[in-house]
Order: C-alpha cells, then structure tokens, then sequence
C-alpha cells in the first residue's frame, strides 16, 4: 500500500563541505542515508529521518543538518498535522499508535509557574562555597517517634539510639535514576546507570526486566523492580538490591500493561528475564495477585519474608485521579517508600492515545498526595519519590519544596546519554544506541562515557541545588523539604494555588 | 532454637504464632541445618517456606494462609490440608504437595518446580506460568478448577485430572487459556470448545505427550496413592497456543 505519509523532516547537505565518507550512512539506523553507486555520492532520504541529529552529530565535515519538512495543510486548529497523519498510520496498519518517551501535548507544566524565594536583608543567604550543605536524603519508613538513650559515663555521656529503625536507603543526592528495563534500554545504559549511581551515592532501578548478572556487583545501589510479568525475579534478585519496588503503574501508559516484542528478547535479553529468546515478554496490565489495597500489602511482605525485612519496599503507581486516596492505602498496606509517576513520564512504548490521555500532572498528585498523607498523619511512614518530566535542578527543588523526599529522572538520564527525545524508542532502532538491544547499535553507548556524563549531571545538579538552598537561607534539604512556603504560583488559578498548596506571587 | 539438633526431624507449634515469627524461626532452623520440620496447629500463616532457599523438607498439618512456597527456591512442602490462594507464587524450584484443595492463582508465574494438589484448584490456576532452559514448571491438580485455568500462560506444563469428576460431567472451567502463549496443558475429562480462549488449540495427544503424562501422573498417583494406569486409561485431550505470539498484530509501528 502506498504510503499518504509525508516526509517529517528535510536532510540537508552541504555539498561544498560533504566528503561522501558515509559515515551519516553508518550511523542511521532508519535509513535515511544512502550512497548512490551510479553518481558515487551520499545521498539522503529525508522521508526515513526522525530527526535523531546522530548523523549531524556524527559527520566528520559537518557537513549536514536536519530541518521539519516545511509541509503546510490548509489552517485548522481541530484536524492539525499530527491528527491527520495519526489517521493515515491507522488506515495503513489496522493497529494501535504507538509511541515513545512521555507525553509531548502542550499541557501546563507547573514547575514553570512556581517560583522559589530567598533571602534578602532580614535573613541572611548562605554561601554554599563557604559553608556545608547537607543534601543527604534517607528514603524509607520512619518511626512515629525516636527514643534515646545514655551511653559512657556522667563526665562523658553521649546519646545513642533506643529505637530499632526500619530499613533505609542513603542518597547522597535526591535523585535517583528511574526504572528502565533491561530489553527496553541496553545493557550498556544499565551499565552507566549502575556505576554512576554508585559513584554519585544515589540509586538506579533495573525496571522490570531483570538484573544481568555482570551489574550484581552494584547491587548496593540498585532499586529491584517486581512487575506484573515478574520476569527475571528469584530470591538472588531480590536480595541483590538495596531495595525492591512493586511496580503497579507507570506514568506514560496508566493502568495497561507492557509487551516486549520477541525481536527485542535477544539471547542475553532472555537470559535475564528467564523467558525464551525471541517471545514476547508480556506484562498484563494488574498484578494477578493484587485486586486490593490488602492483596497489595500481602505481596509487599511476601517481598519483604523473602528478604526478611531487611530492604524498604517501593510501590510505583501512576499519577492517577485519586492518587491521594490510593497513596493512603498504600502507606497503610506497608509501602515504605511511594513512587509518584506522573503523565509526563516517559516509556519505551506505549499505545499513544494513553500516553497522551491518561493521567493527571506530577506537580499536583504530589501535592495532593502530600497534604493527604499530612492530613493523615501518616507522612512519616513513608517516603514520597517523584518522578515524570524532572528536567533540570529548579525542577527538583521545587518538587522537594511541595513534599517530595525525593525524585526520578529517566529520560533527563537518557538525555545525558545522547538521547534527542526523537521519540522513536519503540521501533527498537534508536540510533544513538539506548532504547535498543541491536548489538551494532548498543554499543555506541559506552559504559566508561557514560556513567561520566550521567555522574557530571548528578554534580551539576547537586551543585545549584546548594545555590538553590544557600539563597533560600537554609543549610540543609529538610529545611526546604515539603515547605512550601517556599514557592510561589505564577499565572494560576485559585483552584490551582489551592491543590499545589502554594500562594499567588506577590502574596 | 537452641535445641534443634543438626539433621533430625523438629516439631513446630504454629498456634498463635505470626508469620513473621513463624518464618523467623524457619529461617533459624534452616540455618542451624535441619533438613526436615513439621509444623503442627498451622491457622492460615501467609508466606510458609519463602526465603528459605535449601533443599530441606517441610511438613505442614492444618491450614497454611495465602502465598505458600512464594520466591520457593528448592523447598520441598507437603500440606496435610487445603492450601490458599497464591500457592507457589514466583516460585522457581522446589516441589509442593497438597493433601487436599489449593485456592486461587495456584503456580502464579511460576518458573520452575512442582506443584501436585489432590483435590481442586480455584480461579486461573497457573496463570503467567512461564520456562527458560531447563526450567519448566509442572502443576498436576487431582480434581477441576475454576474459570481462567492457565490464564496468560507463557510455559510449562498444567496438568487437570478430573478424577472427581462423576461420569458423563465435564470440567466447569469457562475461558481456559485465554491469552495463552505457550506451554502445554493436558486435560482428562470433558471440556466444550466455548469453554476454551480463543488462542487455544486442541490436540489428540501422542507419544511424546504420553511420556510426559506418564512421568508427573506416576509421581502425582504415588504422592496421593492412586493407581496411575487407571488414571491413564481414559482420554487426554492436549491444548496448545495457536499463536507464540497472539499479540503481535497488535500494533501500528
């Protein structure tokens, strides 16, 4: 059938400068470079590009560029481009759309309409050059309250710690690297993740696919995922993490399940999810043993007998309508850390008219979350981790501002990796070697590289956060922690000032 | 457990006891080296047997609660009554003998090991059941199950033995397999193709299928004391994926 799709983008080459050493053609993967035998020329096929810039990046003469194909329909604001050519997709395969990273609609993004304070003349700023900023987070269930008792004798008395502590995790930086499966990223990104993480004093999290067996020796730094299709899980699984996490939802595709295609479940890919190479992992969309809050909380302490109470359980569900109710349970079923996912959080493929339909803002289900669980009082019990769209350090306060102890970033990490957002994750061809299990392909991600850039994003966000807190006048991330006196709304309604919990600038 | 002498056989009393602390003191005895416990007065504790990960042997008498064997790794437990739902869930080796009914999801996405019950099993018994390399799952059931029996299977074997069956009656079981995408199930006694997911195939059995009924029958018949050429005298019918991949025309790429 002949193809109504229009090309996206336009390849340009700079014919003075391209020296015909096809090394564009090398790096695409979607084919849209060729050489032509007939003229011994590079040449492009723009209708193949994705606009991944690989190429760009790539070319030793810089000699290309990618533009958007300059294709105009007639003006209408209801039957837009992308509605037009999602029909012509579905009228050329039968199928559903699908699609990768997280929801890319034009929604209001709250972190740009709050705004953080600081100190001016009546409270002094801190230098963070000068003085200590603590930022070390500890992620698990805390007592209702602590008892103390002396040590040594009357001349040199000291405190210690009556109460027994639940498990915790320590983060030297309150961000963690959001679960990604091995199958959907290649084991190189898992290896980059792993030792950054490792390095950096924070966690990563295998997602649902398995821990290869080569990234056990990270394992103190590691976040174990348990997921519908419980691929890969065994008691050395579990007890390799410093943590587990039930994964119920995620925020890209809310309430369905996920289906790794056969021709992503390579020999290694098999090896570590337990299935056979080539079939379909397929996660069904509910836990078949959780029905309930209480079927919930029976799997959180069969995790927890596995590993005899030793690691604090994570409960990941997708920000929903009525996440603060949920949360509650959650709590009360023995979740010792939440995961928050919002509608902005990414896959590595999702049916489209979920990722673009399903699920509510992160800003607001954490704030709503938060005040509940206050309300309550049952905040202590658990840790809040946030996670779905976190782009930069002023993300990351103001989500520690609204309550969260801590966030994930994904496709942030991804980015430090080479990723340009193309959203082409679930062709399984990604060009700069990530959302792939192409052998040619995954190795354009270096491990060594790698863990550098994502441990150099860590630094540098850790580093404004300090400014961040410095000129706020406070020395330490509790301090900033679920304060939202702290921010202000920019451009809200009340109703939107009121669920964030946050006051009108100017206020 | 100071008491608990390497090898020997020990003796639990599970009445009033939590599962908490009833698994804690699983987890003592095993460590210590026993190879063989029996616990007695067992009122519906959860987890029995989880995170034990040896080779040794548990007898339970009364009623162990819900996800029996979950994470087994290696255990060998025999129930002197019903087990609950969630029988060997995630289990990856190990055997579970049950001297009467087990309840729902029985074998929930389990990768490895056994599983014989005597009587009856509950809704989607061996849903999610998968293999990797020499690792196959098998769940023998004695009597019938509820609706959705081997639900989104993706391997090993189920096998329904309908011996309580009475003459002429077939298995209740509506949407058997639906969604299932590989692994086998055998069945003796009646079923109609209405009550069967449409990604099912039915199959005469053949030699290779005998082999294999011959080999788990024989160990569930000496497990529960049955006749094992008796049982295998009737008709077996074999159901089989259509597809590997039933969701694979899902998609707009």
């Amino acid at each position: 059938m002949k193809t109504y799709l229009p090309p996206k983008f336009i390849v340009e080459r700079d014919p003075n400068r391209c020296t015909h050493c096809q090394v564009c053609i090398n790096q695409c993967s979607f084919d849209a470079q060729y050489h032509d035998s007939k003229s011994n020329e590079v040449k492009s096929r723009g209708e193949n590009c994705v606009g991944c810039h690989r190429c760009v990046i790539f070319c030793p003469a810089n000699a290309l560029n990618i533009r958007r194909a300059p294709l105009d329909y007639r003006e209408n604001y209801n039957w837009r481009p992308e509605v037009i050519e999602d029909i012509i997709k579905q009228a050329e395969t039968g199928g559903i759309l699908l699609t990768g990273m997280g929801n890319d609609k034009s929604h209001r993004i709250y972190w740009d309409h709050l705004v953080l304070n600081a100190s001016q003349v009546t409270n002094p700023s801190i230098d963070p050059l000068r003085e200590p900023m603590e930022l070390v987070t500890y992620l698990g269930r805390k007592p209702d309250r602590v008892e103390l008792g002396p040590v040594g004798t009357r001349c040199n008395a000291s405190l210690y710690l009556k109460t027994e502590l639940p498990p915790q995790v320590k983060l030297e930086i309150p961000v963690m690297f959001a679960a990604m499966s091995y199958g959907a990223v290649s084991i190189n990104v898992h290896e980059s993740l792993a030792r950054a993480a490792t390095e950096m004093g924070v966690m990563w999290n295998t997602g649902e696919g398995g821990l290869h067996r080569k990234l056990y020796q990270y394992g103190n730094n590691t976040i174990v995922q348990v997921a519908s299709g419980r691929f890969g899980v065994h008691s050395k699984y579990l007890n390799a993490g410093r943590a587990i996490e039930i994964k119920i939802g995620q925020g890209a595709k809310p309430g369905i399940g996920g289906h790794l295609p056969g021709e992503k479940v390579s020999a290694e890919v098999s090896t570590t999810r337990m299935i056979p190479q080539g079939t379909d992992a397929i996660s069904p969309a509910p836990h078949h043993d959780i029905y309930s809050i209480e079927d919930l909380s029976q799997l959180i302490y069969a995790l927890k007998e596995a590993t005899n109470y030793t690691k604090p359980l994570s409960v990941k569900i997708a920000a929903v309508h009525n996440s603060a109710a949920i949360a509650s349970g959650m709590v009360r079923a023995g979740a010792d850390i939440i995961v928050l996912d919002g509608f902005r959080g990414s896959t590595g493929a999702a049916p489209k008219v979920i990722r673009d339909n399903v699920g509510i803002p992160i800003e607001l289900a954490l704030a709503s979350v938060d005040t509940r669980l206050r309300q309550e009082g049952i905040r202590n019990q658990t840790s809040i981790v946030v996670s779905g769209g976190i782009r930069n350090s002023g993300d990351l306060a103001k989500a520690i501002a609204l309550g969260a102890d801590a966030v994930y970033i994904g496709t942030a990490a991804l980015i430090a990796l080479g990723c340009t957002a193309c959203q082409q994750c679930h062709t399984g061809k990604c060009a700069w070697g990530i959302c792939t299990t192409n052998l040619a392909l995954t190795k354009r991600v270096n491990p060594d590289i790698g863990s550098r850039r994502l441990a150099n994003l860590l630094r540098g966000w850790s580093l404004e956060l300090k400014d961040i807190l410095g000129g706020l006048g406070v020395n330490a991330l509790e301090s900033l922690r679920g304060n939202r006196l702290h921010l202000r709304g920019v451009g809200l309604t009340d109703t939107e000032l009121e669920i964030l919990g946050v006051r009108m600038a100017g206020h | 457990m100071a008491n608990s002498v390497h090898n020997q056989m020990v003796k639990i009393d599970a009445s009033g006891v939590l599962h908490r602390e009833l698994n804690a003191k699983l987890r003592d005895e095993v460590a210590n080296g026993t190879q063989k416990i029996q616990i007695h007065n067992v009122y519906g504790q959860r987890y029995i047997g989880t995170d034990l990960g040896k080779p040794v042997e548990i007898e339970i008498f009364g009623t162990p609660g819900n996800d029996l064997g979950a994470f087994m790794d290696g255990l060998r437990i025999i129930v002197h009554g019903n087990a609950q739902d969630g029988c060997g869930n995630t289990m990856n080796e190990g055997e579970i003998i049950v001297h009467g009914h087990a309840g729902d999801i029985t074998g929930l996405a389990a990768r490895g090991g056994k599983i014989f019950v005597r009587d009856d099993v509950g809704y989607r018994a061996g849903i999610h059941m998968k293999e990797y390399g020499d690792k196959k799952p098998v769940v023998v059931i004695g009597g019938t199950a509820q609706d959705f029996f081997g639900e989104y299977m993706a391997g090993g074997i189920l096998i329904l033995l309908g011996l309580n069956l009475n003459e002429g009656t077939r298995h209740r079981a509506n949407f058997v397999g639906t969604g299932m995408h590989g692994g086998v199930i055998y069945l003796r006694g009646g079923i109609e193709d209405y009550q069967l997911g449409k990604e099912v195939g039915v199959a005469q059995i053949e030699e290779e299928d005998c082999q294999i009924l011959q080999k788990f029958v024989s160990q569930f018949a000496s497990h529960f004391g049955y006749d094992v050429g008796e049982i295998l005298k009737h008709n077996f019918c074999k159901l089989f994926p259509r597809w590997l991949r039933p969701y694979g025309r899902l998609y707009a790429y």
